[in-house]
């Protein structure tokens, strides 16, 4: 009971983190996947290999660095670029790069994963170029991707807590904050990982509910 | 200045190697049990394992750092970092690992045990010598993209000060003004290490791949 009580006295104290936490996991997710179907429509453009080229280079980097190295990367170096951004702005921009590199795989896995026909059918009906993919290929492209892409974002929430480095006033450096002051690390950081779980598991619950109402079409018979 | 910032940040290599390898052996050994407890057929202990399976995948990695490192001390278990990192991989890679080997198993055809079984071979032989060649088999690549995943996560015992690639790096950047130099020559330091974990694994799964004889 003890430990509960001294919970409710920390959490609105942890709130606010929490709110930071969420919304840097949004933006990164809002930016990030845009750029990773960016980087998938680049890598097939086998018309212009320097967009290929480009795109393997960002991709490459975004999934091959750890996230916390990537994170560190930009935060010591931008500075010196003559670009000082705030840390919460530098933790977006490692996120989305990071989200974006995996998310490019999912997207061209999900491309890849339309049937022949399907674009043949496009052109035949005169949906050519641009139009034809835009109708066509990317809709069934992005049904398929959805559901690992849900799974990425609850793991760009976890990821979310790299950010406590570069001093990010996030869930996880209000918890240190607090464990600092009160001396009960145990305690603080038990909360905190119960906050991460909890919300973990309702983005998990999400995914599911997703991934049963795009497969609908599909249990019919 | 380039061959000063290389020296020093190659001295973390050894400790990101050994926190990485480390956890993965002891994590793979409990991941094996978990596994096997997932599967028992005593129902509490089938809970007992999915749950922990769960709970350990559901929270952050540097969560579960600061709790070992920072919290355990407070029930007079005072780990260095070194082993509070180790400890805290090898949970995760427990949890991780138990799902790699389920999935493995579940490649498995029925066929396979039945046959087991119409030849007399008991339940452990059956395990040891038919069950657990083949699923090794098919678990290898998701085990060497695991291991390469553990690698990338092992920069984040740099954060309970554990001396390996990443705390170098950020020691010459603090110190040198090179932030941009020290961080990609320790980003191409893991991009390395990935490229060998990838080529030595896609290796061993060619030659397993040959001695089974399946294609």
């Amino acid at each position: 009971m003890d430990m509960l009580n001294q919970w409710l006295e920390w959490l609105p104290d942890m709130a606010p983190g929490l709110a930071v936490s969420l919304q840097l996991t949004g933006l990164s997710l809002l930016f990030g996947f845009p750029l990773g179907l960016l980087f998938a429509v680049m890598a097939e453009a086998r018309k212009f290999p320097p967009l290929q080229w480009i795109s393997f280079l960002f991709v490459e980097i975004g999934r091959g660095l750890p996230a916390l190295v990537l994170l560190y990367l930009l935060y010591f170096s931008l500075p010196d670029a003559g670009i000082t951004l705030t840390s919460l702005t530098t933790a977006i921009i490692a996120l989305s790069w990071n989200t974006g590199a995996y998310a490019s795989e999912y997207f061209r896995a999900g491309l890849a994963a339309v049937p022949l026909g399907q674009k043949e059918a496009a052109i035949t009906s005169g949906l050519t170029g641009f139009t034809g993919f835009r109708l066509i290929v990317l809709p069934q492209a992005l049904r398929i991707s959805t559901p690992p892409l849900a799974g990425l974002a609850v793991l760009v929430f976890q990821a979310s807590a790299l950010a406590f480095v570069i001093a990010v006033p996030e869930l996880m450096s209000k918890a240190y904050q607090i464990a600092s002051i009160t001396f009960e690390y145990l305690s603080v950081y038990i909360l905190t990982a119960v906050i991460y779980g909890s919300i973990t598991l309702i983005f998990l619950a999400l995914v599911r509910v997703l991934e049963w109402r795009l497969g609908r079409h599909l249990q019919r018979n | 200045m380039i061959g000063d910032i290389l020296l020093s940040i190659s001295q973390g290599i050894g400790l990101t190697l050994y926190v990485t390898f480390a956890s993965l052996i002891i994590g793979g050994a409990i991941g094996l049990l978990l596994v096997a407890g997932a599967r028992s057929p005593i129902r509490i202990v089938r809970a007992v394992a999915t749950l922990y399976i769960n709970v350990v995948r559901v929270i952050p990695p540097i969560t579960w750092l600061f709790l070992i490192y920072f919290g355990l001390p407070q029930f007079a278990l005072r780990l260095s970092t070194i082993e509070a990192a180790i400890v805290g991989f090898s949970l995760i890679a427990s949890a991780f690992m138990a799902e790699i080997y389920r999935s493995g198993l579940l490649s498995i055809p029925d066929g396979q045990r039945e046959a087991a079984h119409a030849l007399g071979l008991g339940s452990l032989t059956t395990v040891r010598h038919i069950v657990t060649p083949q699923a090794f088999r098919v678990a290898l690549p998701a085990i060497a993209t695991y291991a390469i995943g553990l690698l990338k996560d092992s920069a984040l015992a740099s954060t309970i000060g554990v001396h390996e690639i990443t705390y170098y790096a950020q020691q010459e950047a603090r110190q040198t003004h090179e932030g941009l130099l020290s961080f990609i020559i320790a980003g191409a330091f893991y991009i390395i290490i990935s490229l060998i974990i990838a080529v030595v694994s896609r290796r061993v799964d060619i030659t397993l791949r040959r001695k089974i004889g399946v294609a």
